[in-house]
């Protein structure tokens, strides 16, 4: 078999490994369950809480935008997990290997994406208990789902990717939180959009969260809640051409930033973080 | 020795600048295969820069440098899967198991087995090499640093390398996890298959490992041979004492065997309590650093 291949064979099995690492350690499932319970608890609250005339409660409205929500924080788990790996020396040892970084890559994409598909299960599964009135009984419903979700986590993986190579340590992650509070608060996830002032709505609609929301609304929620929408349509073609340009734009800089950072990772970059590192520690 | 085998390091004029600074100036040396050579320095002599420089991991400014016949700036991934490299581990792979971590490491090696050299090495045996056998099944972050740095060396070799790279293996290891250390790369270096460089700023380290040393200092190469040809080049090293008619008497010389036969040629009986101190590798080091020092500080 050519080397490439076994690669991404061997980044596949990585990718598998660390998923079953992430479910059979206390740290990662207490993460993995987090979020997924505070938003659960989020929508029940919302659950009988109707919006204006539109004959929705809040909860349903919420639901599929916070999955949406949840897909595009995807982008920020595969940024932290890049530089985390960079600080660590991991990077430095896939780059020691031959064809290391493709395997590298490959599995950090499927541990990353497995590990957003069961975060969204974990959420929504009690989630359809809670909530009424989705329209979940037919095949096209988790279809529009399916294509969706795959669309977003091209859209931002790769960004994510790039992020995270711009960050040189785990503790400068932290800047990444504010915009990315800002940009659920504006994107209509917990309340709908329609309801902030227009040039809230024109920035919100350049970011990714925004369509992946709009994305998962339309495809669990009866074709009558298109009306609380901008423009009342679900605009998947505009969904694909937003979250299409962002895939773009990552699939071309994450390579080239991905390279100029491994390019510039060796021992003693490593030892120079950990020396910091634990600097900081004593 | 070993001058029949092929030559699988080379350097020569190496040079290499930050801005105005040279870290490395000409710096020229020759590895042959199966050697264990150490590259022997105070801190800041330039060594992990050379060492980065021959793993492909840095650019240099200067020179000429060859490492199984292909410049290490443009190693293709055939290349990298020749060479070892001995990373020192901190916290990275954690959660993996040794045994699993070492297998999967191991499959990116598979397509490059050759006629001659099938890659990789069995995990199980590999574990047991280094001595881990009892840990095969525990997650790295458990191991203790003795242990995490013969799971470094486990990983460096699991492709079977044709050459190795070992930057200060043993900084900051317990004497116990150290010798353990020592006895790896020994036997390591026995077989005389593979090439090892090291680096290391421990004297007894070099003297115990290596066929060859080169001192480092200052960013060049101040001396290169083994530990007894580099005593020999710095003279009056030997020291030899001796008493005659209840007189203590002491030299130094650069021939002792020599001196010790002339004493008893003259004196015969009358020498007692002979005591010949041969230069030690520090001796030689101190004032090889030391020499190089002031002639930097004189130009």
């Amino acid at each position: 078999m050519n080397p490439a291949m076994t690669a991404y064979r061997a980044g596949w099995s990585r990718g598998v490994i660390e998923l079953r690492q992430s479910f059979t350690n206390a740290g990662d499932l207490f993460s993995h369950f987090l979020w997924p319970v505070l938003m659960l608890v989020a929508t029940f609250f919302m659950r009988d809480v109707s919006f204006g005339q539109s004959g929705f409660t809040l909860g349903a409205l919420a639901l599929p935008s916070i999955l949406g929500m949840n897909a595009a924080m995807s982008m920020v788990s595969m940024s932290q997990q890049l530089t985390a790996d960079r600080e660590d020396g991991t990077l430095l040892r896939a780059k020691a290997t031959p064809h290391g970084m493709t395997g590298y890559l490959t599995g950090k994409i499927l541990s990353v994406s497995g590990g957003l598909v069961a975060d969204l299960a974990i959420f929504l599964v009690p989630g359809l208990l809670i909530v009424s009135g989705l329209a979940v009984g037919d095949a096209g419903s988790w279809l529009t789902l399916s294509w969706v979700l795959a669309l977003g986590l091209m859209a931002t993986l790769p960004i994510g990717a790039v992020l995270g190579s711009v960050f040189v340590s785990a503790r400068s992650q932290g800047l990444l939180q504010l915009p990315i509070l800002a940009m659920i608060a504006i994107s209509g996830i917990f309340y709908p959009i329609t309801a902030l002032p227009e040039w809230l709505q024109a920035i919100a609609q350049a970011f990714p969260i925004y369509w992946l929301g709009l994305g998962m609304r339309s495809a669990l929620l009866p074709d009558a809640a298109v009306a609380v929408e901008i423009g009342q349509s679900w605009r998947h073609l505009e969904t694909v051409g937003v979250l299409g340009a962002w895939a773009v734009l990552g699939l071309i800089l994450a390579p080239i930033v991905l390279r100029r950072m491994a390019r510039r990772e060796s021992g003693s970059s490593v030892a120079a973080r950990r020396d910091k590192a634990l600097q900081r520690i004593g | 020795m070993t001058t029949d085998r092929q030559v699988v390091l080379d350097v020569e004029g190496l040079r290499m600048r930050y801005g105005t600074t040279d870290v490395l100036r000409e710096v020229s040396f020759q590895a042959r295969q199966g050697e264990v050579v150490c590259l022997l320095g105070p801190n800041g002599a330039g060594k992990t820069t050379t060492i980065e420089i021959m793993e492909g991991f840095r650019l240099r400014s200067e020179g000429r440098v060859d490492v199984l016949g292909t410049d290490p700036a443009h190693g293709d991934e055939r290349w990298r899967a020749r060479v070892g490299i001995v990373l020192q581990s901190w916290r990275d792979h954690g959660k993996w198991r040794v045994r699993e971590l070492l297998e999967h490491l191991g499959l990116y090696y598979r397509p490059y087995s050759t006629e001659t050299i099938s890659r990789p090495w069995d995990a199980r045996r590999l574990i047991a090499a280094v001595g881990l056998t009892e840990q095969a099944d525990k997650k790295v972050r458990t191991l203790s640093g003795g242990q995490r740095r013969r799971l470094d060396v486990a990983i460096g070799l699991v492709g079977r390398p044709e050459l190795v790279f070992l930057d200060e293996p043993t900084a900051g290891l317990d004497p116990v996890a150290r010798r353990g250390f020592h006895e790896l790369v020994e036997g390591l270096a026995e077989e005389g298959e593979t090439t090892i460089l090291l680096t290391t700023h421990d004297l007894a380290e070099a003297d115990k490992l290596a066929d060859r040393i080169l001192v480092l200092d200052g960013g060049r190469i101040i001396a290169d041979g083994t530990a007894a040809e580099l005593a020999r080049q710095i003279a009056g090293a030997d020291e030899v004492r001796w008493t005659r008619d209840g007189r203590d008497f002491r030299e130094s010389t650069t021939d002792s065997t020599r001196l010790v036969f002339e004493l008893f040629k003259e004196y015969g009986e009358a020498i007692g309590n002979l005591e010949v101190r041969r230069a030690s590798l520090e001796d030689t080091y101190l004032s090889l650093v030391r020499q190089a020092e002031s002639e930097g500080a004189a130009r």
